[in-house]
């Protein structure tokens, strides 16, 4: 097919089907490839969505019909020793009430099989089972549309919008943006796991429509630079854990290892006790922050989403900055075209609306957070495991004065080279690395 | 209250797969995995199991690759070729 597009879009993902929507809607040509079998067949999220972002690309996505598993009233963060661990919580009503849909759980498979769904009622062609495999370029060196894994399969189009995702072979063997390098993802490896919604009701203290998050960090990566969690669905569990890539390769551990670790802690197996495994997958998380943000558009393109690396990993937000970067993508695409200017001066109001947004704001402001979680491993590993101690010791009752046990916890921690004062600069320096 | 430890074999049985005849995995050369590389990270670091020692080589089990691309970045000989499964072909998630 020799078609001319205005849009050809790369990925039918959060950040590529928010840009179809606007895009569609504003009446503009656009078609969107998609590689898996049905949107959302390679995707993989925890997954919480944030409704604010969804109702700015879809006011009405309850109205229409948005397959929400649970909506998130509570979340939980974890810091774990092998044996036992730590827990915080916080619940508010009013994530049950005013702030409803604030964060909410999606399964992604339903989730942007739905979103597409949407674009295409307003007008977008999205193709499935299509591998975008190059780029088609003008005389002047200009993306200027896509050339597809099928017969024929060259789409000529007056603006590219890259939304495939971080991990792309196409940025590879074309270098709109750079391979990241091992160090600069996380690999995480996810199980949904079956359990009945009344289940899940008691096991988490909520109602039916509600949920719980829990964020969970220490001894469960093995020193390696990660995290875990566990979201609550309908009627299953998604179980996730992850950890940057470069370590992976240097501790020599097995992902699928881990999650079956993980599964044994006396913290989560209670909770997915008699649970059923229906699928694991994996995936990768942008890891590298701002200063590892590509060029984000150029003459004839844009980079929205993962594939731009716009990963927020302090608060593991993703898909509320694909759909925002998506958005913005799709209002400076009908700027470009309406002043008939494609080139990377006239797409040039996509840098500025992300600059000014809180995709590249929250970025920026954490943009140190990564290199202090890399290089502090003793968070993955002594420290958790001495905190457990130190809770152990202090409440187990056994004649022992508390003062005595005091000191034994601090040679303990002296012994583990964790001086008051090593932990104060370890404080000092996290702080530093999110202010 | 725990349960047995699932085997990666049983995992990726639970996974929806449209399997190509061809792979989209290839070593570009083989030799090298056995012959050059140190710590060969794709025996383990891959989620799938998809690269398995035999006696003289290293295959690839594509059939159950779950599409992350960690060992086309991790390789430290950059010896794997690795493009997408032609279109709808490879994994397709259940719930995502």
């Amino acid at each position: 097919m020799k078609e001319t597009f205005d849009v050809a879009i790369v990925g039918a993902g959060p950040a590529g089907i928010s840009a179809a929507c606007i895009l569609a809607e504003a009446g503009i040509k656009t078609i969107v490839f998609e590689r898996g079998e049905y949107p959302g067949a390679k995707n993989l999220s925890g997954a919480v969505l944030y409704g604010h972002n969804l109702a700015q690309v879809l006011p009405d996505y309850i109205e229409r019909g948005c397959p929400v598993e649970r909506n998130i009233v509570e979340s939980r963060i974890w810091y774990l020793s092998k044996d036992g661990g730590y827990s915080i919580g916080y619940r508010d009503r009013i994530f049950a009430g005013e702030r409803k849909f604030n964060a909410v759980t999606v399964g992604r498979a339903k989730f942007d099989r739905w979103f597409a769904e949407q674009a295409r009622k307003k007008g977008a062609l999205v193709v499935p089972a299509t591998v975008v495999v190059d780029l088609l370029r003008n005389e002047r060196g200009w993306v200027a549309g896509v050339v597809t894994g099928r017969a024929d399969g060259e789409v000529q189009a007056k603006v590219t919008l890259f939304a495939d995702g971080i991990n792309s072979p196409l940025a590879r063997k074309t270098g709109f943006r750079a391979e990241p390098k091992p160090e600069q993802v996380s690999l995480a490896v996810k199980e949904c796991i079956e359990l009945p919604a009344e289940v899940i009701d008691q096991r988490f203290n909520v109602g039916r429509e509600e949920g719980v998050t829990a964020e969970i960090l220490g001894e469960i990566t093995e020193g390696m630079d990660g995290i875990a969690v566990l979201y609550t669905n309908r009627s299953s569990l998604s179980l996730a854990i992850g950890a940057n890539l470069a370590d992976f390769r240097d501790h020599k551990k097995k992902p699928y290892e881990l999650i079956e670790q993980l599964k044994q802690h006396p913290m989560l197996a209670p909770l997915i006790a008699g649970g059923k495994s229906l699928e694991y997958i994996a995936h990768w998380l942008p890891e590298g922050g701002y200063d590892a943000i590509p060029k984000l558009y150029g003459d004839g393109y844009l980079i929205a989403g993962d594939s731009a690396l716009l990963f927020n990993a302090l608060h593991r937000e993703g898909n509320n900055l694909a759909m925002a970067s998506g958005k913005m993508a799709a209002e400076a695409i009908i700027e470009a075209l309406k002043r008939d200017d494609c080139s990377r001066r006239g797409l040039a109001g996509y840098g500025d609306r992300l600059a000014d947004s809180f995709v590249l704001k929250d970025m920026k402001k954490y943009r140190r957070f990564g290199k202090f979680r890399y290089e502090h491993k003793e968070l993955y590993g002594p420290l958790p495991h001495l905190a457990g101690e130190a809770a152990r010791e202090m409440l187990t009752v056994n004649g022992v004065s508390k003062k005595q046990k005091q000191k034994l916890i601090m040679q303990h921690l002296r012994q583990g080279k964790f001086g008051l004062l090593r932990l104060a600069r370890l404080a000092w320096q996290g702080w530093r690395s999110v202010k | 209250m725990t349960t047995k430890p699932m085997k990666i074999e049983d995992k990726l049985f639970l996974d929806r797969f449209k399997v190509d005849t061809e792979s989209h995995l290839r070593l570009v050369d083989g030799e090298k995995c056995v012959k050059e590389c140190e710590g060969q990270p794709c025996l383990y670091l891959c989620p799938a199991n998809v690269y398995r020692l035999e006696v003289d080589r290293i295959s690839v089990n594509y059939e159950g690759c779950l599409e992350c691309g960690s060992c086309r970045i991790a390789c430290p000989l950059l010896n794997i070729e690795w493009r997408f499964p032609k279109g709808g072909f490879g994994i397709a998630h259940k719930f995502g």
